[in-house]
């Protein structure tokens, strides 16, 4: 993929692995960003004049290119939020913490990343509900059928992210939500790696919810969406009350708020972040989403063969159609194989990667984690393969 | 100290460590020492008696750094009473700080002179340290 000279970080000889955590931005979305406040800035919602309507376009523009992308019905069922961990707060907050009872049962699994794991430990704690967890199978992976055994008369809620920041793996998140609903049970998607990395159809999966960063998708740190179907939208209460989401209080008593989706936006928003991810998103489909995804793959694939036959190295999950690989070195420690590697400029992440009950399922509380992204190259993934294929070098050079 | 040599010192406490077994023994303050930063996590056993230390054992999973660290920590201060052991770690925090220190007193320590040069394994070097002064803390206010 011929991307190199759209990034203006892939020119500084690093080698970066680490797209889990967050992305490398494109010049297009830098620019964007830059032009809001070099030409036009302003604040949101005051079409008084003419650089503030401007402010409006290119704000509102992104909701409806948000919607686009995402495949939503309404364009006022995208909510811009500071990021997936913001959005997960919210429906927790604002949605289940009115609809949960005593005894009602929240299904999360093992491999959650702590935002779509904390929230709902909190939720289940102030209102009686109970924790539920997915049996992973022998691979680590979420199943429907697993998904099915886990499920009571009690469940109100399943909430699982679409592909896990450290398995990786891709949960039927379709087939989920069909079997939900008919059991009229919602469900909540974290999709912070894989909206990123993955054609997205929230009206194909049917499900109700769903969270994202725009940081992990080429977009700017400080924004995310939460997108919500209208109906259970209109029902949620406002976790933020400010300026620009009421439309008139005159006493405690008559405080009436705006439509969707101003309503759930109190205060000004992150209008550049906003921009930048309107950017992103145009840029991303003009590389394409499954090119993105089947590049991924032949990828990983490629990763994962190299890494295969080196004898020392531990894979935690080679069968999962996703850029994530998790892995250890034999006898030595997750860290210490990251600050070897970044001697040579290759960022990994070692660590837990925010899953911290993972451990229970894997019984591995730290690995190396590669996380990809249309940008890497097979030459970056043969030097990495090259850098780890020597034991004693890794041991000499890591301290 | 030459740079082969500590990196053979430190390898050789990374890979067979000293003093590296889970204690049940109640008359052992036990203390958890962890980074905020990075991911190394360290459960450290003292045994302190009459303002003398007397053995440390320590488990955990963390970073080369941190466990020769921790293991060639378990060695220096094992026998030295509480003043010398304060002494000892004060003089190992300036050293990793680049302030001035004892250099003779260190021992085996020494092999972390030059670990400012990676701000980002300071935290790694001393993080045993953290574990033992909460340890002799807890020791004192008994």
């Amino acid at each position: 993929m011929n991307v190199m000279k759209d990034f203006p970080m892939l020119n500084k000889d690093i080698i970066y692995l680490d797209n889990g955590a967050t992305t490398f931005k494109p010049q297009c979305v830098i620019d964007a960003m830059s032009d809001y406040y070099s030409n036009y800035c302003a604040n949101a919602h005051r079409g008084d004049y003419d650089i503030s309507l401007k402010v409006d376009m290119a704000y509102e523009g992104t909701r409806d290119k948000v919607q686009k992308f995402i495949n939503a019905k309404h364009r006022e069922e995208i909510i811009f939020t500071s990021g997936a961990t913001e959005s997960l707060n919210l429906i927790v907050n604002g949605f289940f913490d009115n609809v949960m009872e005593a005894g009602d049962e929240i299904l999360i699994s093992d491999s959650e990343h702590a935002s779509n794991v904390l929230p709902w430990f909190r939720l289940a704690q102030n209102r009686g509900a109970v924790i539920k967890y997915v049996q992973l199978d022998e691979s680590f992976h979420v199943t429907l059928e697993a998904v099915k055994r886990s499920i009571t008369p009690k469940t109100k809620v399943i909430a699982l992210a679409e592909i896990t920041n450290v398995v990786g793996d891709i949960r039927p998140i379709k087939e989920i939500t069909d079997f939900a609903h008919k059991n009229n049970i919602f469900v909540v998607v974290d999709g912070a790696q894989s909206v990123p990395h993955k054609k997205c159809d929230v009206q194909d999966s049917d499900v109700d919810f769903l969270a994202f960063s725009a940081h992990k998708m080429c977009g700017p740190t400080g924004v995310g969406v939460l997108y919500g179907k209208r109906e259970l939208l209109e029902s949620v209460i406002p976790v933020n009350f400010g300026g620009g989401m009421n439309e008139s209080f005159d006493s405690e008593k008559e405080v009436f708020l705006k439509e969707l989706p101003t309503r759930l936006e109190a205060g000004t928003p992150n209008i550049a972040g906003v921009i930048g991810l309107g950017a992103a998103i145009e840029y991303l489909e003009q590389v394409g989403m499954d090119n993105i995804f089947y590049h991924e793959i032949s990828l990983k694939k490629y990763l994962v063969e190299g890494l295969s036959r080196i004898p020392f190295i531990d894979i935690i999950n080679d069968e999962c159609d996703s850029g994530i690989l998790a892995f250890n070195v034999d006898g030595i420690f997750a860290q210490d194989v990251a600050i070897y590697l970044n001697k040579y400029n290759v960022c990994v992440r070692a660590g837990n990667h925010c899953a911290k009950i993972l451990k229970k399922s894997v019984g591995v509380r730290n690995t190396v984690r590669v996380s990809l992204y249309f940008y890497n190259t097979k030459e970056e993934i043969d030097t990495l393969i090259d850098l780890l294929s020597d034991r004693d070098k890794i041991m000499k050079e890591m301290i | 100290m030459d740079e082969n040599l500590k990196r053979d010192i430190i390898l050789d406490n990374y890979t067979n460590p000293e003093n590296k077994s889970r204690v049940e023994d109640e008359s052992y303050i036990g203390v958890n020492s962890n980074n905020s930063s990075c991911i190394d996590n360290i459960d450290l056993w003292v045994k302190i008696e009459d303002g003398i230390i007397k053995d440390i054992k320590f488990d955990g999973e963390a970073c080369a750094i941190s466990t020769a660290s921790t293991s060639i920590m378990t060695k220096e201060l094992a026998g030295k009473t509480i003043d010398e052991a304060r002494k000892f770690i004060e003089n190992f925090y300036n050293m990793i700080n680049e302030e001035e220190y004892d250099e003779n007193a260190l021992n085996e320590a020494l092999v972390f002179d030059t670990i400012y040069k990676q701000a980002n394994r300071k935290t790694c070097a001393t993080l045993p340290y953290k574990g033992i002064q909460d340890a002799i803390d807890i020791y004192e206010k008994r």
